[in-house]
């Protein structure tokens, strides 16, 4: 299994890491050899398999639409890289 | 006193042979004099410990403790921690320090313990070897005497080579493919992986969220379940916990072996097992026999494809998991942002080491338009498969047992250099995980002067059974007393 050049670019694109020129070819390697490995699944026949996503099946609990938390703005502000007036800051979005 | 257990400090604390205030200090020493060479904290709490100890005097002295009132310990550096750095290992969250608890971290702080701080983890919790962590490789106490510098296991590294070398009785740790059974193993410790649902996760921060558990390390299998005494539990805050009673889990140690039902998994005692590894696990099956245990062979027939599974499952689920850190909330972002892409990409790029990022990009491929299907529903089927071997096994056995590890303890650097190696590592611990059972890893002997660890698999919530069939064994052996040199 291999993967190529343009599929680890995409992928990078759509995970939004940057990857530099240098890296790219060490990451052909290590995830080709990654998919080989995974690969073996195809062999297994899973014909009328349900797909188990939880090992006990268990859903989701409901519980009743009511306010639990109290509100800690400020406690979850003090750790952000960049707040004003109550805000998360980031790059301008709209020129 | 640091070569006493939790239940013997306890019982010192209790009679007044020794204050909390002193214990503490004397663990804080070891770790001050002897951690340097070892690296398995990240940080170390020793204000808040003494002042911890102090008011755990106090209760004590006011007839108002619990078995682990002053009792010193260490969280694994993936719990999250009031106003105590959580770095996960990671750049990421070099800096983060919670505005809360984990569920975990406020049933020990509830139960009086005193957190000497926090364990070296690999980064993330992605590693075998303890060697991702942003902050340094956490070399194995075994091994030293004799000049070598080899890993202590990972991911929860840390906290095996921490109970190992005696600077703390237990600390917490996890476990997603085999983290806190590996570890154990490669360090000489007792190790417990609790049923999936059994711990709660909240404040446990995510890799792979349906394999995720938190769980137990210390020396003995006791402490360990003094340990799931206080972690075990129902919490509303997560959703996949699982509301069940709690068992004292110490009530049934003492209980008596006799016609526990055995079963040794075939396709575990292959040829990537080494004959002296073998030697030792078979020895220890033996013990067992002794103590009136039945022993036959299994099979798990669709254990060999757990590693494909685990790689495309735990990739998948971390992808999703580890899209959170993008410079804006909290952690690490990157200087001077040109635009909202620039500040996503490159924070990412700086603040995540190789092998997360290799595993992100893995996740990412897997659930990508045109690949979910190949992939990840099919990788959860076959999870379904290796499901069902285990859900037949125990309709025949009581336990499972195998070896944890096909080897012992690597030299470091020995499998840096290609993951998929590394993923090896975990050929005998990964199927457990996908099947949500619990799992053991107690000390079974040595290979060379190196820790061996006898993996115990139980079915859904039969941790007791677990600890009682590792106690017995315990009190047979004294694998689990030995001390590197």
């Amino acid at each position: 299994m291999t993967i190529s050049r343009e599929d680890i670019e995409k992928v990078a694109v759509l995970a939004r890491i940057r990857l530099d020129e240098e890296q790219i070819p060490a990451l052909e390697n290590d995830l080709g050899n990654i998919l080989s490995l995974v690969d073996q699944l195809s062999a297994a026949d899973t014909d009328n398999v349900e797909p188990l996503a939880h090992p006990l099946d268990a859903v989701q609990r409901l519980r009743a639409d009511k306010v639990t938390e109290t509100n800690q703005r400020e406690a979850f502000q003090a750790i952000a890289p960049a707040t004003e007036s109550g805000l998360y800051l980031v790059p301008r979005v709209i020129e | 006193m640091h070569n006493k257990s939790v239940a013997e400090l306890s019982r010192e604390l209790e009679s007044g042979k020794i204050s909390s205030v002193e214990l503490t200090r004397e663990f804080l020493d070891r770790i001050k004099a002897e951690d340097r060479q070892y690296n398995s904290f990240i940080t170390v709490t020793e204000d808040q410990a003494l002042a911890d100890a102090k008011t755990a005097d106090e209760q004590r002295a006011a007839g108002k403790a619990s078995v682990w009132t002053g009792v010193p310990f260490a969280h694994k550096d993936i719990f999250c921690t009031n106003g105590i750095a959580t770095t996960c290992g990671s750049k990421m969250l070099a800096n983060f320090v919670p505005p809360y608890d984990a569920t975990v971290t406020a049933n020990f702080r509830a139960a009086g313990a005193v957190c000497l701080g926090k364990t070296n983890m690999d980064e993330f919790a992605m590693g075998s070897s303890n060697e991702s962590s942003f902050f340094g490789a956490v070399t194995n106490p075994w091994g030293l005497g004799n000049g070598e510098k080899r890993v202590p296991g990972g991911s929860s590294g840390g906290s095996a080579a921490a109970i190992a070398a005696r600077l703390v009785p237990a600390a917490t740790a996890t476990d997603t493919g085999g983290s806190i059974r590996q570890p154990a193993a490669l360090c000489g410790v007792t190790g417990l992986k609790p049923t999936y649902g059994r711990v709660s996760r909240y404040g446990m921060i995510a890799f792979a969220s349906s394999l995720d558990q938190g769980g137990t390390m210390a020396r003995t299998a006791e402490d360990n379940a003094l340990m799931l005494n206080v972690m075990a539990g129902f919490d509303p805050k997560d959703s996949t916990c699982v509301d069940r009673a709690v068992p004292d889990y110490t009530a049934t140690l003492d209980e008596p072996l006799k016609g526990l039902r055995i079963g040794l998994p075939k396709e575990y005692f292959s040829d990537q097992l080494s004959p002296a590894m073998e030697q030792q696990i078979r020895n220890a099956v033996k013990e067992y026999e002794k103590l009136g245990a039945t022993v036959k062979e299994v099979s798990l027939p669709n254990a060999k494809l757990a590693i494909a599974a685990y790689y495309v499952i735990a990739p998948a689920e971390a992808s999703a998991n580890l899209s959170r850190f993008d410079g804006v909330r909290y952690g690490y972002r990157c200087d001077n942002p040109k635009d909202l892409n620039d500040l996503y990409t490159r924070t990412r790029a700086e603040g995540f080491g190789g092998e997360v990022k290799r595993r992100i990009l893995v996740g990412t491929y897997a659930l990508s338009a045109g690949y979910f299907d190949a992939y990840y529903l099919k990788a959860q089927k076959v999870r379904r498969l290796i499901q069902q071997d285990f859900v037949n096994a125990f309709k025949e056995v009581d336990v499972l047992m195998s070896p944890v590890t096909p080897s012992p303890a690597f030299v470091q650097g020995e499998k840096t250099s290609d993951p998929v190696t590394m993923y090896l590592e975990d050929v005998f611990t990964i199927a457990v995980n996908l099947a949500g059972v619990p799992a053991m890893s107690v000390p079974a002997g040595f290979v060379d002067g190196l820790p061996v660890g006898l993996q115990i698999i139980g079915n859904y919530f039969e941790e007791a059974r677990l600890l009682n069939a590792a106690h017995q064994y315990q009190q047979v052996t004294d694998w689990h007393q030995k001390l590197p040199q």
